[in-house]
């Protein structure tokens, strides 16, 4: 439609001012309408046919409706002049489009209830609701243009309706004048060098702007994921209460145990209950009791047998090993020695007497060689085997001498003589001990009242003389031969009887000669002399410096005066005259077995009396102070010259007529040695066996057993000249020979010849003396004829004792003594069978002769005894029915 | 006439127990015998009272503590002898129902 086109311009520009009139749509629509649209009413059979029924397809609020040409063309066609759109069929078909827009005019705005846009820009305007309203208006007004006639639009007044308020709030509109600002600097500041400067940032505020760390949320991570793992345990809980507290308190009680009194007692006793009892039970002790006798079911044989292995390896070397050996060339020279002996207390101190080695004749010619040179005893110490370390000087030459048990600077000495000798060496001790330790002859440090004494003789060996010596007239009238100290536990009184011994010292000395007797010394000054002795005490008192030789004091009451205390002759049994005892031995009576070393009972004894008592002071109490002692055995063996052992009894008896003390006739008497009894000891084990060394034999004796020596051993080849017990094993026993040998005896290995032997010297010894320093060193000291005295130690063999010894060694002994009365016994018997024997045939040889009787007597005794004979045959026969003639005859 | 008063009848004789303690008194070894009643009253003993006290006292309870063990263990049975071997010596206990007698022995001498 080429027409509408200016006419759309107009209307489009119409329609520009028509939508600035939006608002003002309502009012047109009854005038006029738009020229390009039309309205046009539709019969409800064409608004059925092209779907657009009122309020059904197209409503209020969809009033658009697009037709299609072609369905308007047909639908014209066919219904020609009744179709409604006949009217506008040049318009239809003049539409460029293939389309038209129809429209509801529901409010009948272009005066009918449809319209049809008829221009395509309509439609578009229609179909683009930029302002619905004002196309709509737009549109209306077209059609209305178009159809009806038209009518040019006279320019209405303008009649604002407040929109130029809106507009005015919209445009920009200066609210106040424009400040103009004019700015202008010098001309020659442009371009001028710049200098610049330093300015601190504090100092100004706001001179800095600092960025301030702060904790950024974001980087705080916050752990959402945990790996944990979880352990249960009970539940532990800690409590406490509140006890009520109890404080203690001391308390005792006294109960004694419940007794019958004893007629309770004897009534029990008395009861048949208790017999009935007793009866029925004892059975069973009976066998209990008997079974531990028989046997020990608790004792470890095999424990017990492995003891004998534990020294297995160190049982090399069985010999004496020699340990030392001393020899003076000054003293001891062409001397021998006659005695050894242990110092009791300090280690390692040896003394020996030396003698001359001189037949009595060669004495008796060299009698003045001897006076000058004096008799001495050497104290050797180990520490110096050149030196001896002291000497003792005698009056004469000294066979035995002895150390105090009680008080070891005491010893006492028999000379040959027969005078007893006391010395003294107490200033000396000090310096026998020292030498031992430091080894050398260091008496600086000793503070002596000889000091100044002593200086001369620095190099010298020190001199003790005795400081006692017994009188000459009172002592032995031979060279004593044994010498012993009482023990401390009791002593004899001047009647001869033992009494308790109040100080526990030694104070006694027994002494013997081959003069016949046994005489008992006392070192206390006796009470007899009380007043003279008091004299002498003062007039030493007075005359304390005269102390010739360097003399202690502490015998002086003895000096020249001492006498025996009682004197025990021996007289002989059968004969008359007297036994020559050369040794003896006492029972000990008070100790058992000393299996320890003799140092321990030394010092038991120096912790007794710690202080050496005075001597001088004591005094021998009267005989009714002290309490005789009932249980000493005052029995002695004494070995005579003559090779006899004497078992005699000291105690003095009273002879009733005379009032005179005697001793007794020796109770026993053994002839066994074939040469002088040299040794009579006692075993340290067992108290009652004694050892007697003589001759070419030893033999050892049980006290009590009087038959005779339980152990005699053979002949040797050499004379024994001394014996001595081993002092740790019980069985061993040490002989020492004439030619130097010494023989060890092991009693429990062979019996009838040493163990073994071996050679000490060349010479015959003299002497021996065991000594146990250690449990790890026991010491044999032997001494022989030519002056030597050797050191030997003993072996582990020698002296540790196999288990059980002790016990089978008195097994032994009592089998021997058993042997021996089993031999007394059989002798009896062999007498007695003898004696009945010798009678018998004394008996048959004096019966009477029975006479010879005649021939004819004797034939017819025999026919007689023939005739009977027949007889009885026949008797015998007829009663078994044998009988030939009476069978016959019966027939 | 011969009067009885005032003169006690001759104990009957006891010598039975007498004896027989003798001879057990008497086996090698045997340091003291002790007859306790079953209240563990010393009644006749060889000892001196204060030991025979303390053995009264100490082993009356031993054998109580034995007897009870052997009766809890069976019913039937009842002890008859009890030994109690020591270091030193060896302790012989025989109970009855009223008394006991104990011996004290050193079996290895």
């Amino acid at each position: 439609m080429s027409t509408k086109r200016p006419k759309s311009t107009t209307t489009t520009s119409k329609g520009k001012d028509k939508k600035a009139d939006e608002s003002s749509a309502g009012s047109v629509a009854g005038s006029g309408h738009p020229n390009d649209i039309l309205p046009l009413t539709l019969t409800s059979a064409t608004q059925e046919l092209f779907g657009c029924r009122c309020d059904e397809d197209v409503t209020g609020d969809n009033p658009y409706k697009i037709l299609r040409k072609e369905d308007i063309v047909q639908d014209m066609r066919m219904r020609a002049a009744v179709s409604d759109f006949s009217p506008m069929k040049q318009l239809v078909l003049d539409y460029p489009e293939d389309e038209l827009l129809l429209v509801y005019d529901r409010d009948f705005i272009y005066g009918s209830s449809f319209y049809l846009v008829l221009t395509a820009d309509a439609k578009e305007r229609h179909l683009k609701p930029v302002v619905a309203l004002g196309v709509e208006v737009a549109l209306e007004r077209e059609p209305s243009e178009v159809f009806a006639t038209q009518k040019t639009s006279e320019p209405q007044p303008w009649i604002s309706l407040g929109s130029e308020q809106e507009i005015e709030e919209e445009s920009v509109t200066d609210s106040r004048p424009r400040l103009k600002y004019r700015i202008s600097r010098v001309r020659r500041e442009f371009g001028a060098p710049i200098f610049f400067s330093d300015r601190n940032a504090m100092e100004t505020k706001d001179g800095f702007i600092e960025c301030t760390p702060y904790q950024d949320k974001n980087f705080s991570l916050k752990q959402m994921e945990r790996h944990t793992g979880v352990q249960t345990i009970p539940n532990l809980k800690s409590s406490s209460t509140q006890t009520q507290w109890t404080y203690p308190r001391s308390m005792c009680t006294q109960y004694e145990p419940r007794e019958f009194s004893e007629e309770k007692k004897e009534n029990c006793l008395q009861s048949e209950k208790l017999k009935n009892f007793v009866n029925s039970v004892a059975s069973r002790f009976e066998m209990a009791i008997q079974q531990n006798e028989i046997m020990d079911v608790f004792f470890d044989d095999w424990k017990a047998l492995s003891e004998e292995d534990s020294g297995y390896g160190r049982k090399a070397d069985p010999h004496l090993k020699e340990y030392q050996s001393f020899t003076d060339l000054h003293f001891s020279k062409e001397k021998t020695i006659s005695n050894i002996n242990w110092h009791p207390t300090i280690n390692g101190v040896i003394a020996v007497a030396v003698t001359e080695r001189l037949s009595f004749e060669d004495r008796i010619n060299g009698s003045t060689k001897l006076l000058l040179n004096p008799s001495l005893i050497l104290f050797w110490s180990f520490s110096d085997p050149i030196n001896p370390q002291l000497l003792l000087e005698c009056p004469d030459d000294v066979f035995s001498f002895e150390f105090c048990p009680s008080d070891p600077n005491i010893i006492v000495g028999g000379c040959m003589n027969g005078q007893v000798v006391l010395w003294d060496i107490s200033t000396h001790v000090e310096q026998l001990q020292g030498t031992r330790t430091s080894g050398g002859k260091n008496i600086a440090a000793n503070t002596n009242a000889l000091q100044g004494f002593e200086d001369k003789r620095e190099n010298e060996t020190p001199v003790v003389r005795y400081c006692a010596v017994s009188g000459i007239e009172n002592g032995h009238k031979a060279p004593i031969t044994d010498i012993q100290w009482l023990p401390g536990t009791f002593e004899v009184s001047r009647m001869g009887v033992p009494m308790e011994n109040k100080n526990g010292i030694c104070v006694q000395i027994v002494t013997c000669a081959p003069d016949c007797c046994v005489m008992f010394w006392d070192i206390r000054a006796p009470r007899v002399l009380q007043t003279m002795a008091d004299q002498r005490k003062q007039k030493v008192e007075e005359k304390p410096l005269e102390n010739p030789h360097g003399v202690p004091n502490t015998f002086k009451h003895l000096d020249l005066t001492w006498k025996p205390l009682i004197r025990v002759s021996l007289p002989k049994i059968d004969t008359s005259g007297e036994y020559s005892p050369l040794k003896i031995s006492l029972r000990d009576n008070t100790c058992d077995n000393h299996t320890g070393s003799n140092a321990d009972r030394a010092h038991l004894n120096a912790e007794r009396s710690e202080v050496a008592p005075e001597y001088a002071l004591l005094r021998v109490p009267s005989a009714k102070q002290l309490k005789p002692l009932e249980d000493i055995c005052t029995r002695l063996y004494a070995g005579t010259e003559d090779g006899e052992l004497v078992y005699t009894d000291w105690k003095l008896e009273k002879d009733n007529d005379s009032g005179r003390l005697f001793s007794a006739k020796p109770s026993h008497r053994f002839i066994i040695h074939d040469g002088q009894v040299n040794t009579v000891r006692r075993s340290p084990f067992f108290k009652d066996i004694i050892l007697t060394v003589g001759g070419w034999t030893f033999a050892i004796w049980k006290e009590g057993v009087t038959n005779g020596p339980i152990i005699q051993s053979s002949c040797s080849q050499k004379k024994c000249t001394v014996g001595y017990w081993s002092q740790s094993r019980p069985a061993v026993l040490f002989i020492g020979k004439e030619d130097g040998n010494i023989d060890v005896w092991d009693l429990l290995e062979k019996t009838h010849e040493p163990s073994q032997t071996q050679n000490i010297t060349a010479t015959q010894i003299t002497c021996i003396k065991p000594w146990i320093v250690s449990s790890k060193q026991h010491l044999l000291a032997v001494s022989d004829h030519l002056g030597t005295l050797h050191i030997l130690e003993i072996p582990w063999t020698l002296r540790s004792p196999s288990s059980n010894e002790k016990l089978s060694m008195s097994k032994y002994f009592e089998k021997e003594v058993d042997r021996l009365v089993y031999f007394e016994k059989r002798r009896e018997m062999r007498a007695k069978e003898k004696k009945d024997y010798e009678a018998e045939e004394l008996r048959k040889k004096t019966e009477p002769i029975i006479p010879e009787k005649q021939v004819e007597q004797i034939l017819e005794e025999a026919m007689k005894e023939y005739e009977d004979y027949l007889s009885l045959e026949r008797v015998i026969l007829k009663e078994m029915g044998l009988l030939p003639d009476t069978d016959k005859v019966d027939i | 006439i011969a009067t009885f008063l005032g003169r006690k009848l001759q104990p009957r004789p006891q010598n039975e127990v007498e004896e027989t303690l003798k001879r057990i008194q008497g086996q090698k070894g045997v340091q003291g015998i002790i007859i306790v009643n079953a209240e563990g009253i010393p009644i006749k003993t060889t000892l001196d009272n204060s030991s025979t006290v303390q053995y009264a006292g100490l082993i009356h309870q031993l054998v109580m503590k034995a007897r009870s063990t052997v009766r809890d263990i069976d019913p039937q049975n009842d002890l008859t002898f009890l030994r109690v071997r020591s270091k030193k010596n060896e302790i012989m206990i025989a109970p009855d129902k009223d008394y006991f007698l104990i011996v004290i022995q050193n079996p290895s001498d």
